[in-house]
């Protein structure tokens, strides 16, 4: 099966397209919103600014392509910036729209932890993902089943598994169903992965994450629906 | 382990001391791993993607690589190493050593590298900083700093060129200046303390990571667990490990269970 992999000049893509690779699939690596649109399965990878980011999918006339393909149901998988360029907005060097796939807004990562200590920004580590809804006592889940978050991303993930993150801003859905995992920095949560119907969010980058982050991926690649 | 049961306090808590990384350093040479004591002094070892990949499944955090003639020739091999590297190594690649420019990371970038880290050309045009911050992102820009001690005891010195020539610069000021102008990160070698295993510059860490508040590398003289529970006390990040892994006096794995044991928050 053939993943395309979108190309706006910000991101490390041969690590993607080596551990789609892996996985034992064909990346395609493209900047056309032709490929876009005929792509069955979609990843936006992405470091660096939001608004450089947005400026290099309207440059390459993404956007549309982009939010049309993703409200199509065709699975998208956004990492890291490409994750936060998901929601409505960002403060990075003052507001930019983003796609507006997960309402909400990106906003940076404060410079204090809760107890007004300096904690260290950008936030780089690795670091556990735990369900959203860890808080609440009664839950019935536990250890033997496969699926321990409600996502069908994190299928055979443990909570506590640890993923790599690299970033100084956090998306904020405005919509707790939109969460579909947590971590935790300095005292306070940050959504670590988004998804909403078929559009999946990572703040983290699975194709550096070792084995956890590899079947992150693999269980993204799963939701590929062969062309009737 | 019943999710109910686990406490969200703790993970709070927990989360106020972020995990420590281990970073395993691999300083190349014309394509091969080298080690040396105090940068100097260097003894082949072999092909530094084999030690990379047994540093990956013994679940390492990061890779460093560290290209140490590029500088003085002006040039960086390491391009199909690193190639190489991302094809089975799925952790975070970073890769130093003669990096003259935006082009010359771009290169490096492309090549499967997270990000850069930049000594020499800093010290010799710290616009360089700012423009890799500005066009990938400061997580890419790491200001990679080599302290030595003044001889008079007054500080430390940052030296340039694999540790051979002297900037005049007050390292503790310069990585000041270095996260100003964008750096994201900061990789702290103490030169002093390089290839010694005798154990790290502490009073170098704990001064460089309160001066600044993005995440510190220390690297130099890292003899095992003790060390780096002692540079995760003094504030680092990350600490750099080579000769230890590289001489198979112990690996990742049972690095990682020890430091844990002392305490220190770190991912096995």
């Amino acid at each position: 099966m053939i993943v395309t992999i979108i190309n706006y000049g910000l991101s490390n893509l041969l690590s993607m397209s080596r551990a789609v690779r892996n996985l034992g699939h064909e990346p395609v690596v493209t900047s056309a919103p032709k490929d876009v649109d005929k792509a069955e399965i979609l990843i936006l990878p992405g470091v660096g600014a939001f608004k450089d980011g947005m400026d290099g999918l309207s440059h390459l006339e993404l956007v549309e392509p982009i939010i049309k393909k993703a409200r199509s149901g065709c699975p998208l998988l956004a990492i890291c910036l490409g994750m936060q360029m998901l929601f409505d907005e960002s403060d990075e060097f003052g507001v930019t729209k983003g796609l507006g796939l997960i309402p909400g807004r990106v906003e940076r990562i404060p410079d204090l932890n809760v107890r007004d200590e300096r904690q260290r920004v950008p936030h780089v580590s690795w670091n556990g993902l735990y369900p959203p809804d860890i808080g609440f006592v009664d839950d019935p889940r536990s250890e033997g089943t496969e699926d321990n978050f409600g996502s069908t991303l994190l299928l055979g993930a443990q909570p506590g598994d640890e993923v790599y993150f690299i970033h100084s801003f956090e998306g904020k859905p405005v919509d707790n169903r939109h969460i579909a995992a947590v971590t935790y920095y300095g005292g306070r949560r940050i959504c670590a992965i988004v998804s909403n119907d078929s559009v999946f969010g990572t703040q983290f980058h699975p194709e550096k994450s070792g084995a956890v982050g590899l079947n992150i991926l693999k269980n993204f690649l799963s939701l590929h629906k062969s062309p009737s | 382990m019943i999710l109910g049961q686990m406490n969200e306090d703790r993970l709070i808590k927990d989360s106020m001391r972020p995990k420590v990384r281990l970073v395993a350093r691999l300083d190349v040479k014309n394509n091969y791993l080298v080690k040396g004591i105090h940068l100097e002094g260097l003894r082949k070892m072999g092909d530094p993607n084999i030690y990379a990949t047994d540093y990956y499944n013994q679940g390492i955090d990061e890779i460093l690589y560290m290209d140490i003639v590029a500088s003085l020739y002006n040039r960086n091999s390491l391009g199909d190493i690193i190639k190489r590297a991302t094809e089975d190594v799925f952790v975070p690649i970073a890769v130093g050593g003669g990096l003259r420019g935006i082009e010359d990371v771009r290169g490096t970038l492309r090549l499967g590298a997270d990000k850069v880290t930049i000594n020499t050309a800093a010290i010799k045009n710290e616009r360089i900083i700012s423009e890799v911050a500005e066009t990938f992102g400061s997580q890419c820009m790491v200001l990679s700093v080599e302290a030595k001690r003044r001889p008079d005891a007054m500080g430390w010195e940052a030296y340039y060129d694999n540790g051979r020539e002297h900037s005049g610069k007050d390292a503790i000021e310069w990585v000041r200046r270095g996260v100003e102008l964008g750096a994201g990160e900061i990789l702290l070698t103490s030169v002093d303390q390089e290839g010694t295993e005798h154990g790290m510059d502490f009073e170098l860490i704990s001064k460089v990571c309160a001066a600044v508040n993005v995440p510190v590398i220390v690297s130099g003289g890292c003899g095992g667990a003790p060390d780096i529970a002692a540079a995760a006390l003094s504030g680092a990040s990350a600490v750099a490990v080579a000769s230890v892994l590289h001489y198979k006096k112990a690996d990742a794995r049972s690095l990682k269970e020890q430091t844990l044991a002392k305490g220190v928050n770190m991912r096995l």
